[in-house]
C-alpha cells in the first residue's frame, strides 16, 4: 500500500527555532518532520509520511492572519499530500487561532482534508470547529502523549477518504449539522426507557439539546406614522395565482417580491396561498385575512400611515431553515431600505 | 379496562367474487366494497389498487393509511362516533388484520399528503413499505370544497376498514395479547412501589387536513381529558389531519400508538401506567395556555409522577410542547418529550420553533428537511406529478427519469412523533 502524505504546521516554539521572542518568524518549510511531527510519524508507521512542515511564529500570524494564511497555503501548493495537520496547540490562544484559520483556508483553497488539535477551551476550537475538524487534546503539553496517537489515527482516516464517525466516538469538538441515522430502538421505546432512567435519578443524554436563539435588538419606533412609508412582508405564502416564482410549500428557499401598486383590496383567485402548514381556505376566500392590504389602503386614505410601499415581499415559513429566513429577513431589509421603507408589518400564519 | 387483540394474519391480498380471509389470503370482493363506498355521493368514483411489501410501487398522494379492525366482543364498534355509534369502546375482543393496511389516495385535497415507496431506499423510512396495502383512489365529484373532500375520502378510509376488518371476525387470530388498563385506586393498590407514569398524548387540532376526532368529536374545541389506552386501540382517535406527511399521526399510528403499547406492556413490570391525558393544539396563545394549565393539573389529580409527552407537528405546535413541559416539571413531574427537528438541509439551523430550559429530556425522530432522491418505480399508484407541490416536494423533485428528490418531510410517517420508527438524529 502506497505511503500516506502529510504536510504539517508548527508554530516557533514546536518548530524549534525559539519561544516567545521569535513569534515574528515568518513562515519557513521543512520537506520532513519536525518536532512533535517526528512522534506523528512513528505512530503513522509503514502507512504515512510527513512530507513538509511548515513553521510559522505566532505573532506573524496573529498580525496578518489573512496574508500569512495565503503565504503558507501559496508554499503548499507546491506539495501533494493527502491530508493537513495543524498542532496540537493545546491552550496556546494564537497557536489555535492560526491552527483553526490555515486548516480552512487549506480546505477551502486547496481542497484538502485537515485536522487541527487542541484544547476544547482553546478560542481557536470556538471559531474554527463548525468548519474544519477539531480534535480535543488536553491543556497543556504534558498531554502531548495522549494527544499524538489520537491526531495519527484521525489523519490517517481523513487521508483515506474513511468516512468520520460522530465526536463521541472520534474525539473531535461537534460542528454542529444535526444528521439522520437510524436507531437500534424505536423513539417511543428510547422515550419510556429515557424516562425511567429520569425517575430513577440515573444519567442519561438528551437526544435534542435546546437550540439556542440569538436575539435582534429591535429599531427604534417609527416616529411620525403619518408621514411614514410602510410595507407588508409575510411568511404566510400568499403570492399572485399560479404561484410564478415557483415558491415551494415548506422550506421555501427563495421569497417573492410582487407589485400592488393601484390595488385596494386582494381578492380571491388573484392570488392564492403555497403555504402547506395552515387550514388555507379562509384565506383562499379572501387574501387580505394573511396579507391585509385592504385594511392599510384604509390606513392609507385616512391618513394614519403616509404611504403603503408599492410591494409586498412574501415566503412560506413551514418548516423553512432559520439559515434561509435570516438570509430573506437581511435582503428584504436592505431592498425596504434602499426604497425609503420605514416600517414593516410582518405577518405570519 | 381490558381488552384481547387478536391478530389476523395477512400474508398476500388477492381479489376474489367474495371478501374473506382464508389462509392468510385476504380476499376482496372489490365491486362489493366499491359500491359500499359509493354510497356517499361526495364520491363520484373509487378504484381500488394493491401495493405489496417488495413491489416496485410508489403510492402518492397519501391522505390517510388505517389497519382494518372489528369488535368481536365488547360495548360498541371500531371508529366510534363515524363507523358506529358513540358507546366507550376499549373492552372486550378486538380482531386486527395484521401487515395490512388501508392507504386513502387519489386527487390531491391540499398540499400535505405524501409518498409511500414500497421498495428501493425510499421503504426504509416508514413501516408501511412492509404491510399488504389496499390503496383507495377517490375521485370526488366536481364543485367539492376542501373541507368536504378530506371528510369523504377520511370516511371512506373508516368504512373500508371496517369492510375489511369483517374477515377477520369469525377467524382464529394467529396471536392473542391482551392489555389491561387498572383503573386509579386499583393501580395504586397493585403497584404501590412503582413509578407512576402517565402520557400526554397531544393531538393536533388546526384546521383543514390539521384535525383529528375523538368519538367522532373535533379535537378543537376540546379541554384536556382522560381516557384509557385500550379506546385508542379501538379507534376512539381518528385522524383528519395530513400537514408534511412526514410527522402526521396517521390513524394506523394512532390505532398502534407506540408510547401507549410500550407503556402496556411495562405496566405492572417495570411502571405504573397511570393514564393517557389527550391534549389538542390551538392556533390561539391563550387556549394553548388554557390547556397546559389543565394537562398539569389532571396530570397532578392523577398523581403522576412521570410523563411522556408525544407532539404532533412542528412549528407553533412547539410552543404547546414546551408550556406542557415547563408547567408539569414545575410540578416536580419529570417529562419526557417525542418529537422531531428542521434542521435544515445541512443540519445546522435551529430544529424547533420554541424551547423551554426544563426540556432537559428529549427524543427526536429525524430531521425531516434532509434531502434524499428516490429511484424511479415501475409503478405510480395516484398521481406522481403531485410530488411537485406536496410539502418536501419543491420544482424540480420530479426529474425527466421518473426518479425523485425531495426533502424527507415527504415521506408518510418517516419522522412520527409518536416514535413509530427508528430514525433519529446526531450531532456531528
Amino acid at each position: 500500500m502506497k505511503k500516506l502524505k502529510f504536510a504539517h504546521y508548527i508554530n516557533q516554539f514546536y518548530g524549534q527555532i525559539g519561544g516567545e521572542d521569535k513569534g515574528d518568524q515568518p513562515p519557513v518549510v521543512h520537506e520532513k518532520a519536525v518536532g512533535p511531527g517526528s512522534g506523528l510519524e512513528k505512530l503513522f508507521g509503514e502507512e504515512g509520511e510527513i512530507i513538509a512542515t511548515v513553521i510559522c511564529g505566532d505573532t506573524y500570524f496573529a498580525e496578518n492572519p489573512e496574508k500569512a494564511a495565503e503565504e503558507i497555503t501559496d508554499i503548499l501548493k507546491k506539495y501533494d499530500f493527502d491530508c493537513f495537520i495543524a498542532g496540537p496547540a493545546f491552550n496556546a490562544g494564537r497557536y489555535g487561532m492560526a491552527c483553526g484559520a490555515i486548516c480552512r483556508a487549506v480546505q477551502e483553497r486547496l481542497g484538502a482534508p485537515a485536522v487541527a488539535s487542541m484544547y476544547t477551551e482553546n478560542p481557536g476550537a470556538e471559531i474554527y470547529a463548525k468548519d474544519i475538524y477539531v480534535l480535543e487534546t488536553g491543556k497543556s503539553a504534558a498531554a502531548m502523549k495522549d494527544a499524538l496517537p489520537a491526531i495519527a489515527e484521525f489523519a490517517l482516516k481523513l487521508a483515506r477518504g474513511v468516512e468520520i464517525g460522530f465526536p463521541e466516538d472520534e474525539g473531535y469538538i461537534p460542528q454542529g449539522r444535526r444528521v439522520n441515522v437510524f436507531a437500534d430502538k424505536t423513539g417511543a421505546v428510547r422515550g419510556v426507557d429515557m424516562l425511567l432512567s429520569k425517575l430513577k435519578g440515573e444519567s442519561f443524554t438528551t437526544e435534542l439539546p435546546m437550540p439556542v436563539f440569538d436575539r435582534v435588538t429591535p429599531a427604534p419606533a417609527v416616529k411620525n406614522l403619518a408621514r411614514a412609508k410602510i410595507a407588508l412582508v409575510t411568511s404566510g405564502g400568499v403570492v399572485p395565482r399560479g404561484n410564478p416564482d415557483r415558491i415551494e410549500a415548506a422550506n421555501a428557499t427563495k421569497y417573492g417580491k410582487y407589485s400592488i401598486e393601484g390595488i385596494d383590496d386582494l381578492v380571491t383567485d388573484e392570488y392564492i396561498t403555497v403555504h402547506g402548514g395552515y387550514d388555507p381556505v379562509y384565506v383562499l376566500e379572501d387574501p387580505d385575512r394573511v396579507l391585509p392590504v385592504d385594511v392599510m389602503r384604509l390606513l392609507e386614505k385616512e391618513g394614519v400611515i403616509g404611504k403603503l410601499f408599492e410591494y409586498f415581499y412574501s415566503t412560506v415559513g413551514n418548516t423553512t431553515a432559520v439559515s434561509s429566513a435570516k438570509r430573506f429577513g437581511e435582503e428584504i431589509g436592505r431592498d425596504l431600505l434602499a426604497n425609503g421603507v420605514d416600517g414593516a408589518i410582518l405577518t405570519s400564519t | 379496562m381490558q381488552l384481547e387483540v387478536g391478530k389476523v394474519m395477512v400474508r398476500d391480498i388477492r381479489f376474489a367474487d367474495r371478501t374473506r380471509m382464508e389462509s392468510g389470503v385476504l380476499h376482496i370482493d372489490k365491486n362489493e366494497l366499491v359500491k359500499y363506498l359509493k354510497e356517499d355521493a361526495s364520491i363520484k368514483d373509487v378504484d381500488i389498487d394493491i401495493a405489496r411489501p417488495g413491489e416496485s410501487v410508489r403510492i402518492i398522494p397519501v391522505k390517510d393509511i388505517i389497519q382494518p379492525r372489528i369488535k368481536v366482543k365488547g360495548c360498541g364498534q371500531v371508529f366510534p362516533g363515524f363507523i358506529s355509534d358513540v358507546d366507550t369502546v376499549g373492552e372486550g375482543v378486538t380482531h386486527v388484520l395484521e401487515g395490512c393496511a388501508v392507504v386513502t389516495c387519489g386527487k390531491i385535497v391540499n398540499f400535505q399528503e405524501g409518498i409511500i415507496d414500497m421498495s428501493g431506499p425510499g421503504a426504509k423510512y416508514n413501516s408501511f413499505s412492509a404491510l399488504n396495502n389496499v390503496v383507495l383512489l377517490i375521485e370526488p365529484v366536481s364543485g367539492l370544497t376542501k373541507h368536504a373532500h378530506e371528510a369523504a375520502v377520511r370516511l371512506a378510509g373508516l368504512k373500508a376498514s371496517y369492510y375489511l376488518g369483517k374477515a377477520a371476525q369469525n377467524v382464529q387470530p394467529d396471536e392473542k395479547e391482551t392489555f389491561t388498563y387498572n383503573t386509579l385506586t386499583e393501580a395504586a393498590r397493585l403497584y404501590p412501589d412503582l413509578p407512576r407514569v402517565v402520557y400526554v398524548y397531544m393531538i393536533q387540532s388546526q384546521g383543514l387536513m390539521h384535525d383529528n376526532y375523538i368519538y367522532g368529536l373535533d379535537a378543537k374545541g376540546i379541554l384536556p381529558t382522560l381516557i384509557s389506552p385500550t379506546e385508542v386501540i379501538d379507534g376512539a382517535i381518528v385522524s383528519g389531519n395530513c400537514a408534511a406527511p412526514c410527522h402526521k399521526n396517521t390513524t394506523f399510528h394512532h390505532l398502534n400508538n407506540p408510547v401507549i403499547m410500550d407503556l402496556l406492556r411495562r405496566h405492572g413490570r417495570e411502571l405504573c401506567f397511570a393514564g393517557v391525558i389527550i391534549t389538542n393544539e390551538s392556533t390561539m396563545l391563550s387556549y394553548k395556555k388554557r390547556a397546559a394549565h389543565f394537562t398539569q393539573k389532571l396530570a397532578r389529580l392523577i398523581e403522576a409522577e412521570g410523563v411522556i409527552v408525544t407532539e404532533e407537528g412542528g412549528g407553533n405546535p412547539e410552543t404547546d410542547l414546551m408550556l406542557n413541559c415547563k408547567l408539569l416539571e414545575k410540578s416536580d413531574i419529570k417529562t419526557v418529550l417525542i418529537t422531531d427537528e428542521y434542521a435544515g438541509r445541512d443540519g445546522r439551523s435551529q430544529g424547533l420553533a420554541d424551547v423551554t430550559a426544563e426540556a432537559d429530556a428529549v427524543i427526536t425522530n429525524g430531521n425531516g428537511n434532509e434531502l434524499i432522491t428516490l429511484p424511479p418505480m415501475e409503478r405510480t399508484i395516484g398521481v406522481l406529478e403531485s410530488v411537485e407541490i406536496i410539502t418536501g416536494g419543491f420544482s424540480g423533485s420530479l426529474h425527466p427519469d421518473g426518479s425523485i428528490t425531495v426533502e424527507l418531510a415527504s415521506i408518510m410517517g418517516s419522522l412520527c412523533e409518536l416514535g413509530y420508527e427508528r430514525l433519529t438524529t446526531r450531532l456531528k
